[in-house]
């Protein structure tokens, strides 16, 4: 209907042509969208895509460097996050800004009590205007309540209703669904509904696919920070193939080279059935295995596809003796194994790189000696003392294997690149040769030259005979170095196949599916 | 390019190093410079042996105390522990609670000094392991078990003690601390040897390597393998051993086990450790940091103490001291960082 298309209702915010360069990245370029009031507008698109840029230039934590955007028809340029919620827009991030010691009440209005008689703080009005305030998005709590007492959905519920109660004509979601159980999605969802009939808009940043088609009017969706293109809801949701197109928009990415078929025979390494986790009463909103079955051959690599939330990093830890186990078994080379402790994996010959490297992986502070044999002291030392000279041999050795650039084994860890850093800890791995290797986002915050040489690494080991388990959230990764593919969500595994025969089209598709016989629906 | 930048890094990370190791030791020199030019008499060797013996006692628990803050924890039971295990090293020594002065050589019923070395040791070596249990098993703060071990011990100090002394050793057990071999004080070679053992130990074993995981980062550690709990627990051992062997020595030059021994030792000690550069955060630090810790409070304490400054200004200058240490400390990591 091109007559609609012509007068649309005015734009609330329109961003115009912005980019946004970093020291020698474009992390956008020329980026053009709008929000109307009264409208869900989804912002989509891989990691990397430059979502989060563009949420730091639209909430204020950075300028553009160049574009430009109107907001309410008047150009808005904000200088810091207090000037942009004073507009009027307001950014709510997946890391909760409430002070989790304060009652719901303080939090709301934080910075702003209402004072009575003598200029103190009124108690008793602020308890009753929070308690309507939070009764517009639904939550029927004790205003007195303190913030750490509520679920994760419940504190995204106060934030929302504290953005409300500034007036906010814009609420910017940065995937507010990831750390919500279904029921609180369908909740925050009917909430967004009624926001959108009070004329409030919405930008709802989200990787969820079928959550972004179930309830926006429209969405743009970016690409390798450019403008991938609109989608408009035409009569009736806006379809994940679409989407998904538009997402990916190209056969694979250059950066990857696409593995011929590899010939892996091995046996089976790796076996786990029917595996489950302990749901814990501290953290009921946590992500838990809800009964998993998987192979590992030796010298494969098995790629393992899932959103955050969709249970991976919890079955890597459970392998390896991190998590508890509530149900299942893992046997490895036909025997059946209970890690109690990390420290029981490897001694069974099980590795695991972590996701997060900053917390779970470096000794930030201490030298790189230190962080490459900490796995193996049992291989560098005698009677209790370290062999030094042995130690520093093999670091020389990976060093030279794995193109470690760094200035002396003494230098601490911190000063390295982060690419460099996830090779230290990969030969802090292999100076155990394991059966079995878990990489968990191995190139998480690794610069794009580094990045195929960790491919280019795993693919070796695995030449080896190393059996690989390769988590990760960027699918040009997955299809480059996986021998075999299986999809989770929701801790299910909900799909497998060959290498060679995936794309980003079809693992989106099984990302989005909540039972693996759906899969074939 | 990368290697120029690389190599600028290496150098500033070097010499900001140096500093870090040797800071407090050129601050000592420093020190000693000033007193002597103040008073050259306090470069004698019998005021250096003086002070040698000074610092041995809250010198050996610092050894221990390395330890526990290397791990990003710390111990404020130590000075009341302290008293404890002197007191069971009195009760060994004499084979009662009887406070009788007899200096007399004969009639001593007790088990003798081994017996009584070996108690004081072993009940602190216990008492830290209880300590370090309730730490890791039922996850109290270290601050909070060791400040509810600092009223504990003393309370039963003073139970075993019914609040008194108990005095008079033989003479075999008070040359531990009165004793000179040559012209050095044995309490003094004590911590000197004590000394070299922690710095091996820490520098040189694979348990050394393991302390400074868990304090640079225990998820890491965990996920690495270590068993942290098992190493968060010797620690508070190693500590607990520290001050019962301070007890024995302390007892052994007093001729007396003192049931208000210790008290506020727990702050010189963990002073002694922080200015000899151990990061309260854990992961970094050194023994020969702590030595330096401890001669440098040593130094101060009797170098204003021989130009008549009074105790109370003392303790206004070492908190000074103590204050400026660490930001120092801050400032070059800082520096580091950039």
């Amino acid at each position: 209907m091109p007559v609609e298309a012509i007068a649309p209702s005015p734009a609330l915010l329109a961003v115009e042509g912005v980019t946004k360069r970093f020291a020698g990245v474009t992390a956008l370029n020329d980026v053009s969208l709008e929000v109307r009031p009264g409208e869900i507008l989804g912002l989509l698109g891989e990691n990397g895509a430059g979502k989060s840029t563009l949420l730091k230039i639209l909430s204020g934590v950075m300028p553009p460097s160049s574009g430009r955007i109107v907001f309410d028809g008047v150009e808005f340029s904000p200088h810091n996050p207090q000037d942009a919620k004073r507009h009027g827009i307001v950014t709510i991030y997946q890391e909760l800004s409430l002070i989790p010691t304060l009652t719901v009440a303080e939090n709301i209005f934080i910075g702003r009590a209402p004072l009575g008689r003598f200029g103190l703080v009124s108690w008793r009005r602020m308890e009753e205007d929070s308690r309507t305030i939070i009764g517009r998005v639904g939550l029927n709590l004790d205003p007195a309540t303190p913030v750490s007492a509520l679920s994760v959905a419940e504190q995204q519920l106060v934030e929302i209703a504290r953005a409300l109660s500034l007036k906010s004509r814009l609420i910017i979601m940065d995937e507010p669904t990831s750390a919500l159980t279904e029921t609180e999605v369908h909740r925050l969802m009917s909430i967004m509904d009624r926001l959108r009939k009070d004329g409030v808009a919405i930008m709802f940043v989200t990787h969820r696919l079928e959550e972004a088609s179930a309830i926006c009017d429209r969405m743009t969706v970016l690409r390798d920070g450019r403008l991938a293109g609109h989608l408009d809801r035409e009569g009736g949701p806006i379809r994940l193939p679409k989407i998904i197109e538009k997402m990916v928009g190209r056969a694979a990415s250059e950066l990857y080279a696409r593995p011929t078929q590899r010939d892996v025979a091995g046996d089976v390494r790796l076996s786990v059935r029917g595996l489950r986790t302990v749901r814990d009463p501290q953290a009921p909103h946590a992500i838990v295995l809800e009964g998993v079955d998987l192979d590992l051959k030796a010298g494969e690599i098995l790629g393992v596809a899932g959103l955050v939330g969709s249970g991976r990093t919890e079955l890597a830890r459970a392998i390896f003796g991190a998590d508890r186990i509530a149900a299942g078994t893992i046997m490895l080379d036909g025997k059946p194994i209970a890690p109690a402790s990390p420290a029981d994996a490897i001694e069974l010959g099980i590795g695991l790189v972590p996701e997060d490297r900053k917390h779970q992986a470096i000794f930030a502070a201490l030298a790189i000696l230190t962080n490459f044999s900490i796995a193996a002291l049992d291989r560098y030392s005698s009677v209790g003392f370290m062999a030094e000279r042995r130690e520093r041999e093999a670091l020389a050795n990976y060093r030279k294997m794995l193109s470690i650039r760094m200035a002396s084994p003494e230098q601490a860890i911190e000063g390295l690149s982060g690419g460099n850093q996830q090779k230290v800890i990969l030969a802090r791995w292999l100076a155990r040769d394991p059966k079995v290797l878990i990489v968990d986002e191995p190139t998480r915050g690794v610069d794009v030259g580094a990045k195929a040489e960790v491919h280019q690494i795993l693919v070796e080991l695995a030449a080896r005979g190393i059996a690989i388990m390769m988590i990760s959230s960027e699918l040009p990764e997955v299809l480059a170095v996986s021998d075999r593919i299986v999809t989770m969500r929701r801790g299910r595994i909900t799909g497998e196949m060959p290498g060679v025969e995936a794309t980003e089209e079809k693992l989106m598709e099984l990302m989005a599916l909540d039972q693996k016989q759906e899969a074939t629906q | 390019m990368t290697s120029t930048t690389e190599r600028s890094q290496r150098g500033g990370v070097n010499i900001a190093r140096l500093l870090m190791s040797f800071g407090p030791l050129m601050f000592l020199a420093l020190l000693i410079v000033v007193f002597t030019v103040l008073k050259p008499s306090f470069i004698d060797p019998i005021n250096l042996f003086n002070i040698m013996r000074q610092i041995s006692i809250t010198g050996l628990i610092a050894l221990g105390m390395t330890f526990v803050i290397l791990t990003a924890g710390i111990d404020l039971s130590v000075g009341s522990l302290l008293a404890f295990c002197g007191m069971v090293a009195a009760v060994v020594a004499k084979g009662g609670t009887a406070n009788t002065l007899s200096l007399s050589t004969t009639g001593t019923q007790g088990y003798g000094w081994f017996a009584a070395l070996l108690a004081a040791v072993v009940v602190g070596a216990v008492a830290g392991g209880v300590q370090g249990f309730a730490i890791t098993r039922l996850k109290v703060p270290p601050f909070v078990v060791t400040l509810g071990g600092l009223t504990v011990f003393r309370g039963l100090t003073l139970t075993i003690s019914n609040g008194g002394p108990i005095s008079g050793f033989d003479a075999s057990m008070r040359w531990f601390g009165t004793g000179l071999i040559g012209p050095v004080p044995v309490p003094a070679i004590i911590f000197a040897i004590a000394a070299i053992l922690c710095h091996i130990v820490l520098r040189y074993t694979r348990y050394g390597r393991a302390v400074y995981a868990v304090g640079g980062n225990a998820e890491a550690a965990r996920l690495s393998g270590l068993r942290v709990d098992r190493i968060l627990i010797s620690v508070y051992i190693i500590v607990g051993f520290f001050a019962g062997l301070a007890a024995f020595v302390l007892s052994a030059r007093l001729n007396s086990s003192e049931a208000v021994a210790g008290i506020g030792y727990e702050l010189t000690v963990i002073s002694a450790v922080v200015i000899g550069g151990t990061s309260l955060f854990g992961g970094i630090g050194s023994v020969g940091g702590t030595v330096v810790g401890a001669g440098l409070i040593g130094v101060l304490q009797n170098g204003l103490q021989f130009n008549n400054v009074s105790s109370y200004t003392q303790s206004i200058v070492i908190g000074l001291i103590l204050i400026l240490a660490v930001a120092f400390d801050r400032w070059l990591k800082s520096r580091v960082r950039r």
